[in-house]
């Protein structure tokens, strides 16, 4: 009866995700933190998997770290967003399709309050037709771009390299999945498997061979806190949960942690560094810290692109003894390296967090 | 001030964010329980709950002065967990769009860094088209970034070309620049939703302590 109960919750959260013909929505945090994702991303859509996306010049930022900063009003968030469906549709494209989770949630959220408050679909209408010149139609499908992955995740891992197993044990690797919170805690019917069960990234990295990780600050947010991080003097508000998730997963021994979120990915990075810094405290082994991949970098490293063609160089926290735990090559002269291999030096050694 | 002829429950009742926010809270606690914020801040959702569901305007003003309404981190887990259907990070972004519409933001310390968001954020928007732009963050504001940031701050563009990415070039692409007309039209929703007008009510309201 428990199994039967459960699997009729999973029924509730299952989500369309559509199979090919996106308009590609970036993301400001990404692109300027892990650049590589974003054409990772590309890369596997278009080549591995053969779908057909657009990459539009002409969009913007959505303006969403600007909302829920309280520095913009929903009315222009909502008008920019149209703006964004105007320029899909201007492409002839139904499906679209967010790199960003924070952007997720506000285009998720904006027609949400298009349907149940009319008025402000006319009012955006009428904004975004005085400020442009732009009419729009609200795209058949919004997914995210982890939807994308998650729903080839089966295709991938049959082009696979390496799977996410431990080569020295045979054992599968320990992975700890962390959602960002507007992927499903808003609108949980928006993400696979809700806001309690979401198996977005659990898909993932079973069908690539890893072990999920149960650990009790599981589903607590990192602590981005948009304000709280934007502001130098509250910034420790980000440091502090961040901490509490670290301090929780730390006794099940996590090979690495995997996001579908930029703030995430970057804040769960940066802040082991600062805590090793501040407290001489690291958590993963020997030294290191536990390396937080986005979902392309992992599905990349499955599929055997080169590691430093990821990005995994702009990472504070080391990645090397995971892809040694794999048996993934690579040369580590080559890390530093800048466009044709110009030497452009390497970074300053931090004074505790090992690298 | 703005709520001169209007009482603050009438120009809360005005913003969807608000009614859609609150449905008859029980005061159960569950927000506050789930909440990152009531964690680290003197900050507890349920009692803000409380004193909105109250619409005193006495309450309400001092609401509005206070660092209280700043401390929220807008997760929205209060969405998820409230057995009400009340959203107390939506009425936080209510509370907040109405300080500063009154110019009551600028009587708190937390209201007043809505500046240094406004300096960052908002000018980035105007000037790059992105929230956030490689070129304008630096360890002496962001020292949490460490070395490997400040590394590729030093040689951003051959990391950015070795990685694929356009940065400021034409066309689409990863940082690729946002072209005069599309940024053009992006500052005309700005203008044409009121974002340019708060900007200048923080600026005016504001000074850096």
């Amino acid at each position: 009866m428990k199994i039967e109960g459960k699997q009729n919750i999973w029924k509730e959260y299952q989500k369309e995700i559509p199979d090919d013909d996106y308009y590609y929505a970036r993301s400001c945090i990404r692109q300027n933190f892990f650049p590589a994702s974003e054409e990772t991303f590309l890369k596997i859509v278009r080549e591995v998997l053969g779908k057909n996306i657009y990459d539009d010049e002409h969009q913007t930022t959505c303006t969403g770290i600007a909302y829920h900063s309280d520095l913009v009003a929903f009315d222009t968030t909502m008008t920019v967003a149209a703006r964004q469906f105007s320029l899909m549709n201007n492409a002839q494209l139904k499906n679209f399709v967010v790199s960003c989770v924070t952007s997720f949630g506000i285009y998720s959220e904006a027609l949400a309050t298009w349907e149940h408050v009319p008025e402000t679909l006319e009012k955006t209408k009428e904004h975004l037709k005085k400020a442009t010149g732009r009419e729009f139609t609200a795209p058949e499908i919004v997914a995210h771009t982890s939807d994308i992955i998650y729903k080839y995740r089966e295709q991938i891992k049959e082009k696979a390299k390496f799977l996410l197993i431990n080569k020295h044990t045979g054992k599968p690797l320990r992975v700890v999945e962390h959602i960002g919170c507007h992927y499903a805690k808003i609108f949980p019917h928006k993400g696979i498997g809700g806001a309690e069960f979401p198996y977005v990234l659990s898909g993932m990295i079973e069908s690539w061979g890893g072990e999920i990780i149960d650990y009790p600050e599981r589903r607590h947010c990192c602590g981005f806190g948009f304000r709280h991080y934007l502001v130098k003097e509250n910034r420790g508000y980000s440091l502090s949960n961040t901490k509490v998730k670290f301090d929780s997963m730390e006794p099940y021994k996590p090979d690495f942690v995997i996001t579908n979120c930029p703030g995430c990915n970057f804040f769960m990075d940066r802040w082991q560094y600062v805590i090793a810094e501040m407290n001489h405290k690291t958590y993963g082994e020997n030294g290191y810290g536990i390396p937080v991949l986005t979902y392309e970098e992992v599905a990349g490293l499955v599929l055997g692109f080169p590691p430093y063609s990821l990005g995994l160089q702009l990472h504070q926290v080391s990645v090397e003894p995971l892809l040694d735990k794999i048996g993934i090559p690579y040369d580590i002269n080559e890390k530093y390296l800048g466009f044709n291999n110009e030497d452009i030096g390497a970074p300053a050694k931090p004074g505790v967090l090992k690298v | 001030m703005k709520h001169d002829e209007k009482k603050l429950k009438d120009l809360l009742a005005e913003d969807f964010l608000f009614t859609e926010g609150i449905s008859g809270c029980i005061n159960c606690g569950t927000c506050t329980a789930i909440c990152p914020a009531a964690k680290f801040f003197e900050y507890d959702p349920r009692q803000l709950m409380d004193t909105v569901q109250r619409m005193n305007n006495d309450e309400l003003i001092e609401l509005l002065k206070s660092d209280v309404i700043w401390f929220c981190g807008q997760c929205l887990s209060c969405k998820t967990r409230c057995p009400r259907n009340n959203v107390p990070g939506y009425i936080i972004t209510a509370l907040r769009r109405l300080s500063q519409d009154t110019g009551y933001f600028a009587e708190s310390a937390e209201g007043r860094k809505q500046l240094t968001i406004k300096r960052t954020v908002g000018e980035n928007i105007i000037k790059h088209g992105y929230c956030v732009f490689v070129d304008e963050i630096g360890l002496d504001k962001h020292p949490e970034q460490g070395p490997v940031w400040q590394w590729y701050r030093n040689n951003t563009e051959s990391i950015l070309k070795k990685l694929g990415a356009n940065y400021k070039g034409s066309g689409e692409g990863t940082l690729r620049k946002i072209s005069e007309a599309d940024l053009a039209e992006l500052y005309s929703i700005l203008e044409e939703t009121g974002a340019l007008e708060k900007f200048n009510n923080i600026e005016k309201n504001c000074h850096e302590d």
